[in-house]
Parts: structure tokens; sequence; C-alpha cells
């Protein structure tokens, strides 16, 4: 029977590895990630700070780039290599876990309100109210109230982790859902999904098989979106003193703490700004050329 | 087979009795019910086993709808929908599921009836994963069956849905109607988005599987010439309503209801040198659905309308054997005392000038 040969007969991911590859500017930003990645990973075995006293380290404050110091110090003498690394470590996953939580959350309400018509009401005028809330307090109020119990259960640092990334999760759906309720409200009308429904497919059957990976593009695009938004979120509310303790470095953290001095040492600023515009940008075109990859109409071009 | 009219003491495998499918309308700031839209308003036939009706009426008429409130893609607002003993209107949903098989549709736009991000064995093979427990290579094998019955070449099976044409993409969405080897399959303009010359393919491939395996069709089409190709009898719809039901040849050699003479006046003749019937122009507007006239639908715009046209609505009645009208014409003349003897007599002589 199946001696005769098919037409493509390559796996899907094959295809759209094939397809990602054509679109140069997410090569470029998948290695510029991978690097990144790399960099937070792999870095604390290839730069071992030294230790210093804080009468030593006093003394080397504020120092420029140097071999002893690649990036410099910060105005407590501390290495800003090493900082950048945990720092890195940090961010990039409060940015990746926090907007894979409002990417689910956001798909999960956006299709449930353009599908079932019932919940379109509720579940769009709840997305209007979170919308509406002022999410700083907000945010400031659900750390001051569960920072304690939560680091209590799991520890200062992870409970100050997990309650960043539930805040900021929690807080930005609402944009991904709205314009996956959108998208789902067009697709719900086209004639593959009445195809389907005479067929007799159950709902979740033709959420998942018709609905869903045609509203990829979109969330696509909002996930990219979000990963930027959520690293400033958490420098944000570290900023405020209410994300992570003063002393645990993130790239928004080190981007604050160096503007104060951002006449005198620009270069403080410039560190993890640019390690924050390039996981942005890096994490966009990846985006980009996934959702051309994922469009089998966009493929054979 | 096909032109041998089927005799009426049949059980027929399709039975619709006075189906009604009204859309609300919403208005105003509390979005008020303030009417309904009667795209379909009380629609009768019934449909032989091996049967094709055609379904025909200008655009906006309820043809479509009919269609997919039979299989109950709307759910219908009165009525009933016997198929095969089972009425389809008010099966719970579970029922319903299990009786999916027996019906199919072919949709109008082949493009968008396939999920572009599917592939054609995963398309064609939807309905079986639903509904049988088939293992992969059983599914597979009969993609293959399925795609050589309706003339794709096997070699497609991993294609997506952009790379074919219209008239490919018609036939994916046939097999895949085909999967489960229904009985009855309504086919809801599947010819009105290809190219004429693939029309033809198209058509010719769904009478073939009829032969082949029996289906029972409804046509529903715009096109009268196809439907005069491919029907055994005629439904012809106005405003929601059926007009004119009648067998295929009976109906195009002579239509009895004065908008099925209208609508078939519309037909080109190929052939220049043979005389063909005045064109009759209907005057007006198709009335909204929402506010239909008054009596009979039709009363704006008949070229031979009465005064009860106006009050009383014509009910769907037998007036010869086999041919069944809504038209006082035909119902109310002897109440009346309208000329019954001038219209046939009008008829013929048009039919006469035909041919």
């Amino acid at each position: 029977m199946t001696d005769i040969s098919l037409d493509r007969a390559e796996s899907q991911l094959a295809a759209i590895w094939r397809q990602f590859r054509q679109h140069k500017g997410a090569v470029f930003g998948l290695c510029v990630l991978v690097f990144l990645v790399a960099f937070v990973l792999l870095g604390p075995y290839l730069w071992q700070a030294e230790t210093l006293k804080v009468s030593e380290a006093l003394k080397v404050k504020n120092k420029p780039p140097s071999l002893r110091f690649p990036l410099g110090t910060d105005q407590l003498g501390r290495d800003m290599l090493d900082r950048m690394i945990s720092a890195g470590r940090v961010s990039l996953a409060v940015g990746f876990i926090a907007m894979m939580i409002a990417i689910f959350v956001g798909t999960f309400i956006g299709v449930l309100a353009g599908y079932f018509k019932r919940l379109d009401g509720p579940l769009m005028r709840l997305t209007d109210m979170f919308l509406a809330l002022p999410l700083i307090p907000l945010l400031l109020v659900m750390v001051m109230l569960f920072r304690d119990r939560i680091a209590g259960i799991v520890g200062p640092e992870l409970g100050a982790f997990i309650l960043i990334v539930f805040a900021i999760g929690v807080t930005s759906w609402m944009h991904a859902a709205r314009i996956v309720r959108g998208e789902v409200l067009a697709l719900k009308e086209r004639e593959y999904v009445l195809a389907a429904r005479s067929i007799g497919a159950p709902p979740r059957r033709i959420i998942l098989r018709h609905i869903l990976p045609n509203v990829v593009s979109p969330v696509m695009v909002a996930a990219t979106l979000g990963i930027a938004e959520a690293i400033i979120t958490e420098s944000v509310l570290s900023f405020l003193g209410l994300g992570f303790p003063p002393d645990f470095p993130t790239w928004g953290r080190l981007l604050f703490d160096g503007l104060q001095y951002m006449q005198l040492y620009p270069e403080r600023v410039i560190w993890p700004g640019l390690a924050i515009s390039l996981t942005v940008l890096s994490v966009n075109y990846i985006g980009d050329g996934l959702r051309d990859a994922l469009d089998p109409k966009a493929r054979g071009r | 087979m096909r032109d041998t009219v089927t005799e009426p003491q049949k059980e027929p495998l399709i039975r619709v009795e006075d189906l009604k499918m009204h859309f609300p309308i919403y208005t105003g700031v509390f979005r008020r019910h303030s009417g309904d839209v009667k795209a379909v308003d009380g629609v009768s036939f019934t449909i032989q086993p091996g049967e094709t009706l055609g379904l025909v009426g200008e655009s906006g008429c309820g043809k479509s709808t009919v269609g997919r409130a039979l299989l109950r893609l709307y759910e219908p607002t009165a009525g009933r929908v016997v198929i095969e003993g089972d009425d389809i209107a008010t099966l719970t949903p579970e029922a319903l599921r299990l009786k999916r098989p027996t019906m199919q549709m072919v949709f109008q736009d082949p493009q968008a009836s396939l999920n572009p991000r599917m592939t054609l064995s995963a398309i064609i093979a939807e309905p079986m994963v639903e509904h049988t427990r088939m293992t992969a290579q059983e599914r597979q094998a009969r993609v293959f069956e399925l795609m050589d019955a309706v003339g794709l070449n096997r070699r497609f099976a991993n294609r997506y849905p952009h790379e074919f044409s219209g008239g490919q993409r018609q036939r994916i969405g046939i097999a895949r109607a085909l999967a489960l080897n229904p009985k009855f399959i309504v086919c809801d303009e599947p010819i009105a988005a290809l190219d004429v010359s693939i029309q033809a393919q198209v058509v010719n491939l769904l009478e073939d599987l009829q032969d082949k395996f029996g289906l029972t069709y409804l046509f529903i089409s715009h096109d009268l010439s196809m439907v005069r190709h491919i029907a055994d009898r005629v439904a012809v719809m106005y405003l929601g309503r059926i007009a004119e039901l009648s067998p295929r040849d009976a109906l195009y050699a002579h239509p009895l209801h004065p908008y099925a003479e209208a609508l078939l006046s519309a037909v080109n003749e190929p052939d220049p040198n043979r005389a063909r019937r005045e064109r009759i122009i209907l005057k007006g507007d198709v009335p909204s659905p929402a506010n239909p006239p008054k009596g009979c639908s039709f009363s704006t715009r008949c070229p031979k309308v009465m005064d009860i046209c106006r009050i009383t609505r014509p009910e769907l009645a037998e007036v010869q054997p086999g041919r069944l009208v809504a038209c006082h014409l035909y119902t109310a003349a002897g109440s009346t005392g309208a000329s019954e003897a001038p219209e046939p007599k009008h008829n013929q002589s048009q039919q006469g000038a035909s041919s």
C-alpha cells in the first residue's frame, strides 16, 4: 500500500525548521538568544569573581573596565560581569515564565470567551476589569500581602521569584485574551469549523485542532512583546523595593542602580540595557520567524 | 436510475416537516428582541433514497440555511427533520453525534472549508478519528481509497490545501464527506466557487459517486442548468418558503408557479437558433425576510397577482401528480372565481414558444 512515494514525506518539525532557517532575522535572533542563555548559564563556570573584603572592595569601587574587572565595578566595588551573569539568570527566567503564564491564561480566557457565547460577556468584563486596575498598586498590594507567607514556605529568594512571576503573569494576560478572543470569533465562523461540527467533533477537539493552530500568529506576537514587558515590570517592582531583595541582582535592578551614576559611568546603564534590548529584540525576531514557519502557506514560498 | 421518477410510495430517507429557522434581531441599547429574520419559514419536503433533490432560488432566499438546519448546524426554531426515523431537530447532543456519519455536507467555498494548517490526509481522516476506532494504518489506507474515488493522486496526501486548485480542493471536501459512508449528503452550492470548466467535472464526480455508493443528495444551487443536469426533483424557494416542488423535466418544461416561471426564463439557451421563451423580468426587490409581506410572499412582485394573494398565504399543495405548488392560481382558483382557465393556456403558449 505504501509503495508509492508521497510528496513531502518529511515530518512537520523538519519542514518547520527548514522554513525557520530561511528567515535570516530569526536565525540571528536565535543565535543571540542562545548566546545570552549560555552567557547566564555557563558564565559562572567561566568567570569567577574574586571574593573581596569590604575594605578591599571599597578601594576598587567605580572602576572602569579592566582585565581584573572586564565590565568594571559598581559603587560598592562589586564586579559588574559577575552581577550581570547572575542578574541575567533571574531576568530571563522571570521574563519567560511570566510570559508563559500570561499567554496561557490569556489564550485560555480568550478561547473560552470567543468560542462559547455565554461566557463571552462575563469573561470580557473580567478582562476589562483587570485592564482598568492600576497595575503597580495592585502588584504592590499582592507582594505586600503574600511575600512573607510564601517566603516562609519556600525561602525568601525562591519565594520572591514565584511571587513576582505569578504577579506579573496574572496581571498581563489581558491583551493576549483580547487578541485571541477576536481571532476566535472570526475563525469560529469559517467553514472548516462548520465542517468539523458537521462531522460531529466535540468543542474541545474543534478548539484544539482547528482554532488554536490558527491563532498562533497573534499569540506569537503577544508572547514576544510579553517577555519584554515582564522583564521591565520586574525591574520596576525591584526598583520600588518590592521585587527581589536589594542585594539580589536582576537586569532591571542593575539598570536602576546605574541610573544615578549615568552621567559619570554610562557603561553601568549600557550593559543591562543592552542585555534587555538584545533579549527582547532576539525574541521578537524568533517569534516572527516561528510564525512564518508554522504557517504552511508561507512555508511553501 | 436517475431518469426514472422515484415512486412516491417508498419510505423517504429524509422527511422535513414545517422547518422554520428564525434568527432573532436585537435592537436598541438594551438589545431588546425586536423581531426575527425568517430565513426559513415553514419548509416541508421529502427525499427518497438515491434521489437528488435540487434546491434553487435567488441569493438570500434561505437555501443554504435549509441545508445547514437539516444537519443541525443551526438549531431550527421549529419543525421536524426526520432522517431514517430519527428527528434530527430534537436529538440529544450525543445521539446527534452518533447520527452524524449518516449525513454529511459539501461546502460552497472549498478554500474556506479546509483547515489551512492540516494536510490533505489529516483532513480526510478527521471524520474517521472522530467516529471509528481505526488504527493509523487503516485510516491511511481508507484515505488513499477515498482519494482514488474522488480522483486525487495519492502522492498529494501530505500536501496542504493551499497547494491545490479550486476543483481539487472541492474533491478533498467531497472525499471528507464520503469518509464515513454517509447515506445523505447536503451539497451547499458545491460548484458556485469553481470555474465553469471545473464545475462539470465536479458535478459528474458527484453523479458517479451517487451511482457507486447509492447516495442521496440535497443539491443546493442557483445554477439552474446544473440543477437540471443533476437533480431528479427540484424545489424552487422564494423568501424562506418553497414556491414549487416538481419533477425536474416537468418543471423545466412547464413551470407552474409564476416565480419558478420567471426564474427559469432566465436560463440561457445555448442554441441561438432555437426560439426561447420570453424573458420575464421581475420588478422591485425581494422583500426583507424580517418583514415579509402579508399573504403570499411573492405577491409584491408577481406579474399575475390577484387580490387574494395579498391577504391569504397559499399553502404548498399537490396540483398535478407529483407537482406541489404554493400559489392561489391553482389552489384557490375555484373559490375566488379567478381565472384558472386562462393560466394554463398562457403557460401552454409559452411552452409552445420555447420548444
